[in-house]
Order: structure tokens, then C-alpha cells, then sequence
């Protein structure tokens, strides 16, 4: 019984950090979400399992985190994907910041104190402009991969410029740049700062900024830009897209260590 | 973890009130009686005095939102032309009329009565006029109205005339529609009724001071319906005086709105009719209460004074928090936070009322530097629950509750 399970059932994908009681990472798993969480959680714990070759009575605590933290019944407390990015990166970077998590469907500010603690969050309105599922629906409309999405944008040698904040608008907007002729490297590195702009506009940001979440995980020149545009260079933890399971792993743990504490 | 909200012993007078009034005003005709339309702060005082009977249309829009029947709706009034963008109310109760249905029928009545006149007060916005215009141009009967001062900081006395002389103007018209001479000291009974139910209306808002508060922003909004519907009837002051006893009782046993109360939230902007139920359930989980509310509270004019009919309806209309700059509404929300005792405020983005949405021009953040208390703002609409998610408001919620936790 002595480690810690944190599942994050995200939007798009399932991801699950088991750590031990030191708060080190020893397995991990990533799998689609898809529509049953329950059996999707099952299966990335199984896996975790096996690979750090633990079974499931080594695992004390177990704290879930996403839209889908209510549907895993194993799991003994739950909190918001805000607290648990906010609790990983504080781990890696125990500092005064600002977390931004890019995520398939939403993004959030999240602003930490010195000690940890949350002073302020914010998500983004209901739309998918600056998202993940924006550079999904790019990737679409350009007949691209979405994994290929970096590589290309690495090449461009002059960005496209993409001002709409509606991802229809925007995807008409590359219609006219294809038009124009403009080369595919260069419209997707404008798609890219268009996300970086929608983050922008979300919040003022002072101070130490870190970036987690699956998009930054796939495409390091999201990174890039975010520092260019703030001004500073964004503090990255490892395994960005595992920050929200990572946090709640972290929580699990601290829980149940509050639980045995004599009262 | 399943929760119920604590029912009022008083709801079944509440219903038989709202009830005989939805009666009343479709027997108007039949009766003998001129209906007037009339908006939510517009000159319900006045035209009650004069003998008719005053439907409020905004009441109705929020029937079809709480009834979920907006959604469906509002796309009927949007192909007529009028924009999804604007006021969710008037496309939803348009819709209402286009497809003949309404929460009327529900209650076994036939729809919204037919108005004779209709009465507007741009107070507090501009698009109850052209809601009213609406109606006017398909029924051709009169629209007249009072175009208010509006984002103004204090009310001087050049304000308050013209508002008062624009009431005295209606009169003519009124007076014509109804068949009926006005008579100043009718107006002035009148006006005491009000005023006396918006007494009634604040000492009942006024419980949830109490920690555990009695009541919560949930219940108010139903709660509400007399002091909207029925100021200055008789009726409103006795169903206000049978619920303030039940409330005392409340606050003298103890009981609270929100079991295990541990978190006291200020709700600023309009409610979410049609996720009433559903919101209600979420804080009760999080034993967090909202505990009071700039809407509800807008229907508290204690400016009202029966000695001086006119002036003081002008005041009282003018004074509301939604025509006000938002130098006095950040008082307001200060006095009431600290009267309240509250923890964090919650901001209601309603895209299709910017009127309500006080989130726009930077008051969180000048309140949040004020005040010290956390803020969050939920994106979302009065009745078009086309600009509503389900799941991003629960999770937004959930970690406001999780930050007033860890403070
Ligand atoms: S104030 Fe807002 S909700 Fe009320 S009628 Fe005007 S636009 Fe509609």
C-alpha cells in the first residue's frame, strides 16, 4: 500500500501517474478517453500496474481529476483539473506563478502563491478558439495530421497571420490564405499564434508563468512563441500532458497522509 | 451524493397567489378589464391604479427559460430576424407567440393575455421597447413608455423631473385605453401597497444575513414572483408576511438553506432559468450557499413614497442597479458583500443581456483589489442555453469552491 494513483480523464485523453510515496513517478498510462471513462480508467491502471509491476493493493489513494473524475468508482476523492495542474507544476516549480494548461477542449490561468496555494483562476469563454481542438479542426481543414502540425510550423519562414477569433472564421481565413498562395508552413504557424493570442487575451499574467497540458507536450514551438509573446521564458515541467493525473496523484498522496495522522 | 432543497411550507400559498393572478389576467376581457403590458420596473403603480390588469412579459420569458422551453423557442424569433445576440427574453416570448405555446397552457390557460397598451421603461435597456413594439405593430394598440437616464452615477434632480413628467405624459393615453378618469389618491394606496411589499420583499432577502442563511439565491428567484407580479396588491404583502414568518422560524431553529453551510457566494447578473434546479444541487454538494444576489434585489424601490406619487416613482425606477455606473454599483456590492458575509463572487456573463453582465468593464478585478475576495465568472445566458455548458460551469464552479476551500 504505498503508492498513489492519479487519474485524469480529460476531454480527449485519459492519462494516470502512479507515484510512490516519495512523490516519484513510477508508471504511467495514456489512452483516448473515448465514451466509457470507467473502463478506460481501468484499463490505463492495469497497464500502470504492470508496467511498474505493482498490484492494485500497492496502490493506497487514488484521486481523480477531468471532465470525467466522477465516473471512476475505485477512485476515493476527486478535484478539479485547476487544483491538480495547479498542484503538479508547483511541485516541479515550488514558486509564486501563473499555470497555463492549454487542453484539448479548454484552457485555464491558473495563479499560485508563494506557498502553493490558489489565489485566482480563470477558464476560457465556451469556445474552442485557442485550443487544442482548434488545431484539431486546422489540421482538418489543411488534409494534415495533427501531429504533424510542429514539424511544419518549425519550417515557416513567414507566418501567415490568422485574426479571427471564431475556428470557422479562422478556417475560411485559410481558405483565402491558400488562395493567395501562401505556403502550408506559414498558415500553420499563424494557427499556432492564434492560439498563443486567444491565451493571451484570457488573463494578465505577471511574474514566472509555466505551461502544461497535452498541446504544449506535442508541439514545443507553442513553447517558443508563448515566451516571445510574454516576454519571458514559459517554465515547461516534464511531462506537461500528465500534469493534471501527476497533481492528483500528489493529492492522493497528501490525503492519505492527512487520514493517518493521529487526531 | 444526492440533495434536496429544502422546501417552504409557504410555497403552497405562493402557488395559489401566482395562480390567481395568471387567472385573473386571462379573464381580463371577460372581467370587464384592460390589460397592460408593462415592464419590470416600469409603472406598474400607475397603471394598477387605474384599473387594469398589468401582465409583465419578462416574467413570462423567465417561465420560458426556467421550463426549458426558451431554447426551442428562440429560434423562431431569430428567423424573423431578430438576432440571437440580443435579449433572450423577448426572442424566447416572441418564439412563444410565433409557435403558440407557453408555460400558460401548462396551468390550463390559454397564453399570455392580449394587451390593450403597452408599457415600457427603457431603465433597463432597450430592448423592452422594441419587444413592446412588437406586439404593438401585430395587435395595433398603443406603446408608449419612459426613456430613462441610464449608466448614471448619482440621480440629480433634472433626471428625476424628466422621468416624473414622462409618467404624468402616459396618463392621456392611459386614460383613453382604459375609459377611466385617473384618480391621484388611488395611485397614492397604490404606492403605499408597493412600497409596503418591497419592505416585506428586503426583510425576506435580509434572513440570509444570518449564518446558516435561511433561504438561498435558488429559492429566492422563485420566491420573487409576488414582488414582481403582484407590487402594490394586497396579496403580495400577505404572502410576504406568512414566508418572512416561516423564515424567522428558520433562523430561530437553526435551519439552514444549505446544509452544513461553509461557504457564503454573491451572485451578480441574471439567473440561469432553465439550470436553476441543477446549479441549486451543485452548491448544496459544495455546501456552499448563494446567499444573495444584485437581481433579486432589484425589486426593493424604497424610494417609493405615497405622500409624493410621481417624483418618487421616478426615483425609485432610476435608482435601480442596472441603470446605474459602475461607481455605485461596486458600493452596492460592497455594502451587500459585508452585510452578507460573503466569501466569493460569481459573475454571470448572460451573452445575450449585456445590461445584466456587470463582468465586462473590469469590476471583478477593481472589486477583487477592493474587497480581497475571490471572483469567477460563468459564461453563460438567461434563457439560451445554446450558450451554456453543462460541464465547463460545473467544473468552473467546483474549483471556486475548492479556492474559497484553501484560503
Ligand atoms: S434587461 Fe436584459 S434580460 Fe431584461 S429585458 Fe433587457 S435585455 Fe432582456
Amino acid at each position: 500500500m504505498s503508492h498513489y494513483c492519479g487519474i485524469d480523464v480529460g476531454a480527449s485523453a485519459a492519462k494516470l501517474v502512479l507515484i510512490d510515496a516519495g512523490g516519484k513517478v513510477v508508471a504511467r498510462a495514456l489512452r483516448r478517453s473515448g465514451i466509457a471513462y470507467a473502463e478506460t480508467a481501468e484499463a490505463c491502471l492495469a497497464e500502470a500496474l504492470a508496467g511498474a509491476g505493482l498490484s492494485r493493493d500497492d496502490v493506497a489513494h487514488t484521486a481523480s481529476t477531468g471532465y470525467g473524475r466522477h465516473n471512476i468508482p475505485w477512485a476515493n476523492d476527486s478535484s478539479t483539473e485547476i487544483a491538480c495542474h495547479g498542484r503538479g507544476v508547483f511541485h516541479h516549480f515550488p514558486r509564486a506563478l501563473a499555470v497555463i494548461d492549454i487542453g484539448a477542449q479548454d484552457n485555464k490561468v491558473i495563479h499560485i502563491d508563494a506557498s502553493g496555494r490558489r489565489t485566482h483562476f480563470k477558464m476560457n469563454r465556451k469556445c474552442a478558439a485557442g485550443t487544442g481542438a482548434f488545431l484539431e479542426e486546422i489540421a482538418y481543414r489543411m488534409n494534415l495530421d495533427v501531429g504533424e502540425l510542429n514539424r511544419l510550423a518549425e519550417r515557416s519562414t513567414k507566418e501567415a497571420s490568422l485574426g479571427s477569433f471564431c475556428t470557422v472564421f479562422a478556417a475560411t481565413e485559410i481558405l483565402t490564405r491558400i488562395r493567395d498562395g501562401e505556403k502550408v508552413e506559414d498558415i500553420v504557424k499563424g494557427a499556432f499564434r492564434s492560439v498563443v493570442k486567444r491565451v493571451m487575451e484570457m488573463d494578465v499574467i505577471e511574474g514566472d508563468l509555466a505551461l502544461s497540458g497535452g498541446v504544449v507536450a506535442h508541439n514545443p514551438l507553442l513553447v517558443k512563441l508563448i515566451g516571445e509573446t510574454f516576454g519571458r521564458e514559459p517554465l515547461v515541467p516534464p511531462d506537461p500532458q500528465f500534469m493534471g493525473a501527476f497533481g492528483a496523484a500528489l493529492f492522493a498522496l497528501e490525503k492519505s497522509r492527512k487520514e493517518a495522522m493521529p487526531c | 451524493m444526492a440533495v434536496e432543497r429544502r422546501d417552504f411550507e409557504s410555497n403552497q400559498a405562493m402557488r395559489q397567489v401566482m395562480g390567481d393572478y395568471f387567472v385573473e389576467l386571462t379573464k381580463g376581457a371577460e372581467n370587464g378589464k384592460k390589460t397592460a403590458w408593462c415592464t419590470s420596473v416600469g409603472p406598474a403603480e400607475l397603471l394598477l391604479s387605474m384599473g387594469y390588469n398589468v401582465y409583465f412579459p419578462e416574467n413570462h420569458g423567465a417561465m420560458l427559460g426556467a421550463s426549458r422551453m426558451a431554447t426551442d423557442l428562440i429560434p423562431l424569433a431569430n428567423a424573423q430576424g431578430y438576432s440571437p445576440d440580443i435579449c433572450s427574453y423577448l426572442t424566447a416570448d416572441i418564439g412563444s407567440y410565433l409557435a403558440k405555446q407557453s408555460p400558460f397552457q401548462k396551468m390550463k390557460l390559454p397564453g399570455p393575455p392580449k394587451a390593450d397598451v403597452l408599457v415600457f421603461n427603457t431603465n433597463q435597456c432597450r430592448d423592452v421597447k422594441d419587444w413592446f413594439q412588437f406586439y404593438a405593430r401585430e395587435w395595433d394598440v398603443p406603446c408608449i413608455g419612459i426613456h430613462s437616464p441610464r449608466a448614471c452615477g448619482d440621480l440629480d434632480l433634472a433626471m428625476v423631473d424628466s422621468v416624473a413628467k414622462q409618467i404624468e405624459q402616459l396618463i392621456p393615453t392611459l386614460e383613453q385605453v382604459v375609459g377611466q378618469k385617473f384618480d391621484i389618491d388611488r395611485l397614492r394606496e397604490v404606492i403605499k401597497s408597493s412600497r409596503r411589499c418591497t419592505e416585506l420583499w428586503k426583510q425576506v432577502l435580509e434572513t440570509a444575513a444570518n449564518v446558516p442563511s435561511p433561504i438561498s439565491f435558488f429559492d429566492e428567484t422563485i420566491q420573487m414572483g409576488p414582488a414582481v407580479v403582484l407590487r402594490g396588491q394586497q396579496s403580495a404583502i400577505d404572502y410576504y408576511e406568512l414566508l418572512l414568518k416561516e423564515l424567522r422560524q428558520r433562523v430561530a431553529d437553526g435551519v439552514a438553506a444549505v446544509e452544513g453551510e461553509s461557504f457564503r457566494i454573491y451572485w451578480e447578473g441574471m439567473p440561469i432559468w432553465g439550470k436553476l434546479k441543477d446549479l441549486s444541487t451543485q452548491f448544496m454538494q459544495l455546501k456552499a450557499c448563494v446567499v444573495a444576489s444584485t437581481y433579486c434585489n432589484s425589486w426593493i424601490f424604497e424610494a417609493l413614497d405615497p405622500s409624493d406619487p410621481f417624483e418618487s416613482m421616478a426615483r425609485a425606477y432610476s435608482s435601480i442597479f442596472i441603470c446605474r455606473s459602475d461607481d455605485p454599483k461596486e458600493a452596492y456590492i460592497e455594502e451587500m458583500v459585508q452585510k452578507y458575509k460573503v466569501n466569493g463572487i460569481l459573475y454571470h456573463d448572460a451573452k445575450t443581456c449585456p445590461n445584466n453582465s456587470n463582468c465586462r468593464y473590469q469590476m471583478p478585478q477593481r472589486l477583487q483589489t477592493r474587497l480581497g475576495l475571490p471572483y469567477m465568472i460563468v459564461n453563460g445566458d438567461l434563457n439560451d442555453l445554446r450558450l451554456y455548458s453543462d460541464e465547463q460551469t460545473r467544473t468552473n464552479i467546483e474549483a471556486f469552491v475548492e479556492q474559497l476551500a484553501e484560503a
